[in-house]
């Protein structure tokens, strides 16, 4: 595979390129460009300390070849982690070169060129294989109490053979029958018949997910009716269910005319049908595009960002899925009436509801283990197409679309609100978001279940969840108070539109200038890690002073033996995706109460984009970037105005 | 003048009253000449709600007279932007109770005002009234005592009637120079000092426009005084909170700026400010999209960005960052005004002093800081916040200027959560009793109306209240590390926050 791989790099080293500062457009670094199997690496010259940034050939969302210009060709690489780098290479050829390189290395062809199956593919297989086990969602649903007198384990999907999408092992309601499970799956699409997703242990209720009927304008399906029945009596406290279907209701009408459709409350006894009216992928993946653009945008006005945002439509998207969660928590937890949800094929939006509902009634899916529970559940065995969405392969770009993004953003806005509830922090959540689309662990390689049996993952790949769960002191949320009444049972979130905000930390992740200059959760990671460092120096002490009392041997543990476990910006940024070298990664002691420049309070005027123009007058004009210097000042003599930004 | 005149029904029973995160509860309803008093019948410990009537921004009320019923609702809109709902049996009790409170509520005459009336059992009279005055602020500068003094020159008020009676001017001006100066300013506020730097020497002053005119006139004291700001140094910056059109035009209203070659050494930048009509409107856009039930985020935010409140933040935010970086990047000193010299120059003289001086970040230093540069330097805090989001009184000289340097601080703050001694909930605090309180530090316009009206012998201060030891214990950072470098704020669009502040539900709260 590597010989193939290395077949589409033309040109693996350029030297003299330059690497431009695309947040401040003024700063410039020259180096060599080295493209490899796996990465795009920058090595700076000439510079004390050596620095490298690389970059992950599946991370690479686009390349882009611009016009040459006097002092060389640029070449534009944005990635799926929404870093932006812009190479000015000096021979046209050669960025030439690197361009038809790079885009055949970040559209793979075959899964097995995926990095995952050459990342750390010498380590123990035994170990691997087992590492696999840590995320087992049989624990799963017996910690949810299943199955019990009310919900079975059906083996009906063994083989993949009912719905090749959905996971082996499903949980159905007791009375459903082999006859109307598979009666059932036939009137959905893809056979993915209604089946259980949450339970909620307190009073019996359950979340069920399905796809989307095979209605078309009359047509019925007795054994699907009896299937929802089922779901009905298996609450025994409620006579009736609501099904939700997720999408707009003009979508789910259209899908009629295609013999498919919604449930006809008439023919469903005992249903309430409600539309939330979740928009489909491509609008997803189109407004995350605007947005992009907006916060891309250099120092732009605040007008143009706020009408940039709302026209994006984002955070309304957002606040959707926000809402549909609260809907089916309230009727969950509150009315105790389950809740069946479905979109079209039950693996987008479906998706999304379904685990934010979770987030708001299971504080176990606060904790780390539980998103990654969760995660596993509602997402990776319910058969989300991660490498369709996140655009693993070379495939088709309408595919695409940011959809366990919005989950993962839903869950940060939670956590915005509720700074006390949630074990994980932002870090977290983002780290994931970088996997989801790296290729560097198995987990999220391929589309279902059955696809990633049949690559052997488990064999051949790592999992993230390990690797997280080992660096997990670098994700606990400092504020987390497990024994708070906020953190513990249903959250109710505020969902007014001001309640959701523009989440800087991912989108504008590289672009450190607009982040808060000091970091609330890093301050306290490095109180409480220095804490712990004192304590175990002081259990050492005492162990030391015991040991000479008994004359035994007691190895102190060498005091940085917690340092490998502690929180460094370096092991953040060096999952492999982006990283600089070891040399910088460790930021200087205080780095947490400095800011070194004010830079985004100088506004990019220096045309001359290797100098570093620091001369404090250029960068007292720059202020002058909200009000564009004032044309009235040409008409007053008196004002030092024009004199002063021509200095 | 007695408030019974204005107390029709003084008390009513069984009235519910509603507000945001409380269940509704049934009680009775008393009016006296300050507040409006609800008490729990239940005799449970829940202390009684009360109300400053001068909190009451606005009133509706509804009645039904029907044979069978006989009631009403007020909905009271108050100036901190909470929203209450009164509904009150008997259609004669709803209408006497409005009435009071419309009267009530609009009082003018400052001696009437609660903070007279308010004796807390810990706080004494015989207490200096503020934080501290000119000669003790200035007696703790030892290192500016060279170069710099207090002048007394307006200690009857008779120079400048808006500046407190000592300020601090270059030592070589003498006050005969100063009464000179203070004639060739709007409302005598001669270019005074409100910030010495230490690591550069340079300072940042403030005054009001000069009164140059149309025909470009001149004023030699006013010249000298400013020269000998840059005494020594080749180069001073004035910041003028207008657009140079703006301060074209204001010559011809008598007004102007300070051309090029008559102060030489001086160089003008103009960054405009809004103020006055146009920022209350921004206020009152602001806090209506808050309020919109309609739930929708796009609606939201064309409403945030048509109240153009987050540009006229980042646009405070970035002028002070530019003042503060003149003098500190470059050494220069500043002169910041606009035209009256009591709005904006306050705003972004000590939004400057928070990013540059480690000292006005502490609890203390903060709420000194607002009483040099706001309540001592003359804002006009009753003619600003007569009114805020919900009057339908026509606008006169109402405009959120405090409100607006609170927000710009909040967003601060938010970028650098360990440098500030303080916390949201005291911005919060502040942002309240501006508009009604029970101290009297933010009654009058000035020094001066604050003297004649016995303010300071017959009010509390609120900002010594704020720091007694269990209210200072509660609006402290608890993750507060004192940084000794200046806070450079980033002011793109995406470091600036919407705040949850502005919204009717969330105004006691600090969930977002």
């Amino acid at each position: 595979m590597e010989t193939i791989v290395m077949e589409h790099i033309r040109l693996p080293k350029v030297e003299n390129v330059r690497l431009i500062d695309t947040v401040t457009s003024r700063r410039a670094s020259v180096g060599t460009l080295y493209l490899t199997a796996t990465h795009t690496i920058f090595v700076e010259n000439e510079t004390e300390i050596l620095t490298e940034t690389w970059v992950l050939h599946s991370l690479v969302f686009s390349v882009e070849k611009q016009a040459s210009t006097t002092t060389g060709c640029p070449l534009l690489v944005r990635c799926k982690n929404f870093q932006v780098l812009q190479f000015v290479i000096p021979q046209e050829r050669d960025c030439h070169d690197v361009h038809v390189s790079l885009l055949h290395l970040s559209r793979p062809e075959h899964y097995e060129e995926l990095y995952c199956f050459s990342y750390n593919a010498n380590s123990d297989r035994e170990d691997r294989r087992k590492a696999w086990d840590f995320i087992n969602l049989k624990a799963e649903y017996s910690r949810m109490g299943l199955p019990n007198h009310l919900w079975k384990l059906t083996p009906a999907n063994h083989h993949y053979k009912v719905s090749d999408t959905y996971p082996a092992d499903l949980y159905v309601p007791k009375s459903a029958t082999p006859p109307v499970i598979m009666g059932s799956s036939k009137f959905r699409s893809r056979g993915r018949f209604p089946t259980l997703s949450y339970y909620y242990k307190e009073n019996h209720v359950t979340i069920c997910r399905s796809s989307q009927p095979l209605s078309g304008f009359s047509a019925r399906c007795l054994e699907d009716e009896q299937m929802l029945e089922a779901i009905v009596r298996s609450n025994p406290r409620s006579d009736f269910m609501y099904v939700v279907d997720t999408r707009p209701k003009l979508n789910a009408m259209a899908n009629r005319a295609a013999g498919k459709g919604y449930e006809n409350e008439d023919n469903y006894s005992n249903i309430k049908f409600h539309f939330v009216g979740i928009e489909n992928i491509h609008v997803m993946r189109n407004s995350l595009q605007k947005m992009l653009e907006v916060s891309e945008a250099h120092f732009p006005s605040m007008s143009y960002f706020l009408e940039g945002l709302e026209s994006s439509g984002w955070l309304k998207h957002i606040k959707a899925v926000v809402d549909a969660g609260v809907f089916i928590t309230k009727a969950i937890a509150e009315e105790g009436i389950s809740v069946l949800v479905h979109c079209s094929d039950g693996w987008d939006r479906t998706a999304q509801v379904c685990s934010v509902a979770s987030v708001l009634l299971d504080p176990y899916y606060r904790t780390l283990k539980g998103l990654m529970v969760l995660i596993e559940r509602d997402w990776v065995s319910f058969g989300h197409k991660f490498s369709h969405r996140n655009n693993h392969l070379n495939g088709d770009p309408k595919e695409v679309s940011p959809v366990i993004d919005q989950f993962l953003e839903c869950v940060w806005q939670l956590s915005e609100q509720f700074p006390c509830a949630f074990e994980y922090n932002e870090r977290f959540l983002i780290t994931i978001h970088h996997h989801v689309y790296s290729c560097q662990y198995g987990n999220f390689i391929g589309n279902n279940q059955k696809e990633r049996t049949e690559l052997g993952l488990q064999e051949k790949t790592h999992s993230l969840w390990t690797y997280l769960w080992k660096n997990r002191t670098d994700y606990i949320n400092p504020l987390y108070r497990p024994d708070h009444s906020q953190t513990q049972g249903v959250l109710r979130p505020l969902t007014a539109p001001y309640c959701f905000k523009f989440w800087g930390a991912l989108y504008n992740r590289f672009d450190r200038g607009i982040h808060p200059r000091q970091s609330v959760m890093e301050y306290l990671m490095a109180i409480r890690e220095e804490t712990q460092q004192l304590e175990e120096q002081l259990a050492s002490h005492e162990m030391d002073r015991r040991a000479e009392d008994v004359e035994a041997i007691w190895a102190s543990p060498p005091s940085n033996s917690s340092v490998g476990l502690a929180n460094t910006p370096g092991d953040y940024s060096g999952l492999g995706g982006f990283l600089k070298s070891p040399y910088q990664q460790k930021e200087p002691e205080n780095s947490l109460l400095i800011l070194p420049w004010p830079q985004e309070l100088r506004k990019p005027t220096d045309p001359d984009l290797s100098t570093n123009g620091d001369d404090q007058e250029s960068g007292i004009a720059g202020l002058s970037c909200l009000s564009p210097p004032n044309e009235e000042s040409a008409k007053d003599p008196d004002s030092d105005e024009t004199a002063y930004s021509a200095a | 003048m007695e408030f019974s005149e204005h107390i029709k029904t003084a008390n009513v029973e069984d009235v519910v009253l509603r507000r945001p995160f409380y269940q509704p509860t049934k009680g009775t309803l008393c009016v006296t000449g300050h507040h409006l008093i609800f008490s729990n019948r239940g005799g449970d410990s829940a202390r009684p709600f009360l109300l400053l009537l001068r909190n009451i921004d606005a009133i509706e009320k509804s009645v039904e007279n029907l044979p069978s019923v006989s009631s009403g609702t007020i909905t009271l809109k108050c100036k901190d932007l909470c929203v209450l709902q009164l509904d009150i049996p008997g259609m004669e009790e709803c209408l006497n109770i409005a009435s009071s409170i419309e009267s009530l509520s609009s009082l003018e005459t400052v001696s009437e005002m609660y903070p007279f009336f308010y004796r807390p059992p810990f706080l004494s009279l015989q207490d200096q009234w503020g934080l501290s005055s000119t000669e003790q602020h200035y007696a703790q500068m030892k290192e500016i005592h060279d170069g710099w003094r207090v002048s007394q020159v307006n200690r009857d008020y008779s120079v400048s009637p808006s500046y407190p009676p000592a300020v601090i001017v270059p030592h070589s001006i003498d006050d005969e120079t100063l009464v000179k100066a203070a004639r060739f300013r709007q409302g005598g506020r001669f270019p005074v000092l409100c910030y010495y730097h230490r690591e550069t020497g340079t300072v940042i002053m403030r005054s009001s426009q000069p009164l140059s005119g149309a025909n470009r006139k001149r004023c030699r004291e006013d010249e000298l005084l400013l020269q000998a700001v840059i005494d020594g140094s080749e180069l001073g910056y004035i910041i003028d909170t207008r657009s140079s059109q703006q301060a074209q035009q204001a010559r011809m209203t008598g007004g102007g700026f300070e051309s090029k070659s008559c102060y030489r050494g001086w160089k003008r930048l103009h960054r405009q400010l809004e103020k006055g009509k146009v920022l209350q409107e921004s206020l009152i856009k602001l806090v209506e999209a808050c309020g919109d039930q309609s739930h929708s985020v796009d609606r939201w935010l064309s409403k945030l960005e048509n109240s153009k409140w987050l540009s006229h933040v980042q646009t405070a935010l970035s002028t002070a960052g530019l003042v503060a970086e003149c003098v500190e990047r470059d050494g220069h000193s500043v002169l910041v005004h606009g035209s009256e010299g009591t709005d904006t120059s306050l705003l972004v003289s000590s939004l400057a002093q928070l990013i540059l001086d480690p000292d006005s970040r502490t609890l203390a230093g903060f709420l000194g800081l607002l009483e040099r540069e706001w309540v001592q330097a003359g804002h006009p805090f009753q003619q600003r916040c007569a009114h805020s989001a919900y009057s339908h009184v026509r606008l006169r000289h109402e405009a959120p200027v405090f409100v607006l340097l609170l927000d710009c601080v909040w967003q601060l703050a938010r970028q650098f959560p360990l440098a500030m001694g303080f916390s949201e909930p005291l911005l919060l605090r502040l942002a309240k009793e501006v508009y009604a309180s029970d101290y009297g530090t933010f009654l009058c316009n000035s020094d001066q109306e604050r003297c004649v009206t016995g303010v300071k012998e017959r009010t509390h201060c609120l900002f010594q209240s704020l720091l007694r030891a269990n209210e200072r214990q509660h609006y402290s950072n608890p993750l507060y590390e004192r940084t000794e470098l200046a806070i450079w704020p980033s002011i793109q669009p995406p470091s600036l926050q919407w705040t949850c502040a502005f919204s009717p539900i969330q105004w006691p709260f600090d969930m977002c």
